[in-house]
Parts: C-alpha cells; structure tokens; sequence
C-alpha cells in the first residue's frame, strides 16, 4: 500500500459519519449544519487478523501512530464536520 | 402508561448566543433542586401517600418531566454550535473533557445528580412538607438564575417555570390541608 493512501476514506469503510441535526430558524448560535462521528476501522475489525501488514519502516509507522496501515485512523475528523465530496 | 406529545409545554426561545447560561441552567437540570429531583421524588413518594392526594403527586411529577424538557432544550440551544474553545471560554471545559456536547444530569459546579437529593419517608405530612420546601428552593432557583440572565425570550421561559413552581408549593400546601382535616367525621360541641 502506498502512503498517499493511507487514511483515505476510499477504502475499505469510512472512518467518519456524517448527519444533518435539525437547525431551527430561531437558533440563538450559528448552526453548525452538519456534525460527524468517528468509526475508526478497528470497529469493523472483529479480532486483529494474524500476520496483518505492517509499515515498511518504523519512520513511517511512528508518523501514522500505529504499526498497521489498516488500523490507522485520521483522528480528529480532518473535515471538521464538513462532508467530503 | 404514558402517551407522549412530541412539545414541549411552553415554548422556549433562545435569542442571545451565551453558553455560559447553560453552565448555570444546568442546575435546574441535574442539581439538587432540579426538575429530574422533583419528577422523581413525586412520582415514587405517591405510592404510599394518602388515596385523596395521590393525584396531585402524580400530576405534578408528570409536569416536572415536562419542564426537564424544557431546561433540556434551553441547555441544547445554547451549546450545540459551540467549539470546544467557545465552551471553555464559556466555563464548559470541565463539561467538555467528560461529555463533549452531551447533556448530563450534574448541577452548576458539576456534582452529578445522586438519589441521595430526595426522600420518601413514607410520613405523609413528612413527605408532602419536602414538596412544599423543594419547590420553595426551586423557584428560588429560577429567580437566581433569571436574575443572571439578561436574554428576555430566556427569561420569559424561567418566568413560566418560576410561576409553575409557585404554583404547586400551593398544590402541595392543599394536599397537607386535605389529608389533616376531619372531614366526613361528625364533630360534636356540647354547650353548658
């Protein structure tokens, strides 16, 4: 797996849900239109498989926080409850 | 059984951006005096209470859960919109740190709510004079914290809550007049 990847919603689940809560007209604070919820991948993981990849190098693990691609987890929401495209 | 209308009993408009309100309101919400207090306390001490004033127990919880509803939505508006560093400027980091945006039954400081608030002494006269002094220390509450706000459409809400409290200490003041009078028992005066 190539770096440029990692974390990208584009594969496997993505790792943050998006909804619109009701905004009402009379608001005393600028709404925020849409909020997220992290679903980091270890939830649709249900036991760490055996022999699971691991980075190529321990500078790139240590950047990503974990030794495996796969539970890597771009926390906190990088689009800050705006909905990517 | 309950059946459950989807409003709540008194409109509640927020006009001014201030959560700091919030952290204060929260007191109504969790604290020792507040609505979830009261419903509770109401609606477990009518089982054992006198059959002519079991109704007005019950009425009464009921409309307490009403205005935890309300002191609810009052509470969300002021803090769904908010960034964490809006919270903290507002006094919510320690609200923050544990719930996010997330109501909590905690009071003002954040002691969270505990059973050890209320009471059921099974002491009819014991029982009823508590409604009467929690609802006493309610209004109270309602006065302290209108008098901090300065958001009218807020306040016209507490107004109804403060009045809504007066009115059930008199409904609980009532009830100890019922259940101490010799009603149906015919009194005798012998005169010489």
């Amino acid at each position: 797996m190539s770096d440029a990847n990692i974390g990208k919603e584009d594969y496997m689940h993505s790792q943050f849900k998006y909804w619109k809560p009701y905004v009402s007209p009379f608001d005393p604070c600028k709404p925020i239109l849409v909020k997220s919820y992290s679903t980091p991948p270890q939830l649709y993981m249900n036991f760490q498989p055996i022999g699971l990849a691991q980075f190529q190098s321990p500078i790139q693990a240590l950047k990503h926080g974990t030794l495996w691609p796969q539970l890597y987890s771009p926390y906190p929401d990088p689009h800050k409850g705006v909905k990517p495209k | 059984m309950y059946y459950y209308e989807k409003k709540l009993q008194y409109p509640v408009r927020v006009s001014t951006c201030n959560p700091m309100l919030a952290k204060f309101l929260i007191e109504q919400y969790g604290g020792a005096d507040g609505e979830l207090a009261a419903a509770l306390r109401y609606m477990n001490q009518r089982y054992t209470i006198p059959d002519k004033v079991i109704g007005v127990l019950n009425d009464i919880a009921t409309e307490e859960f009403s205005h935890l509803e309300m002191i609810a939505t009052m509470v969300y508006k002021l803090t769904k919109d908010a960034s964490p560093e809006q919270m903290k400027a507002a006094g919510l980091g320690d609200h923050y740190a544990n719930h996010d945006r997330a109501l909590f039954y905690h009071d003002a400081s954040g002691v969270p709510w505990t059973a050890a608030y209320i009471q059921a002494k099974g002491d009819p006269i014991a029982d009823l004079y508590e409604d009467i002094a929690a609802e006493e220390k309610a209004r109270a509450t309602y006065q302290w914290l209108i008098d901090m706000s300065d958001d009218p459409d807020l306040n016209d809400a507490l107004k109804f809550l403060r009045e809504r409290e007066i009115v059930h200490s008199l409904r609980f003041r009532e009830a100890v007049e019922i259940i101490k009078d010799d009603r149906n028992t015919k009194k005798i005066f012998k005169l010489g």
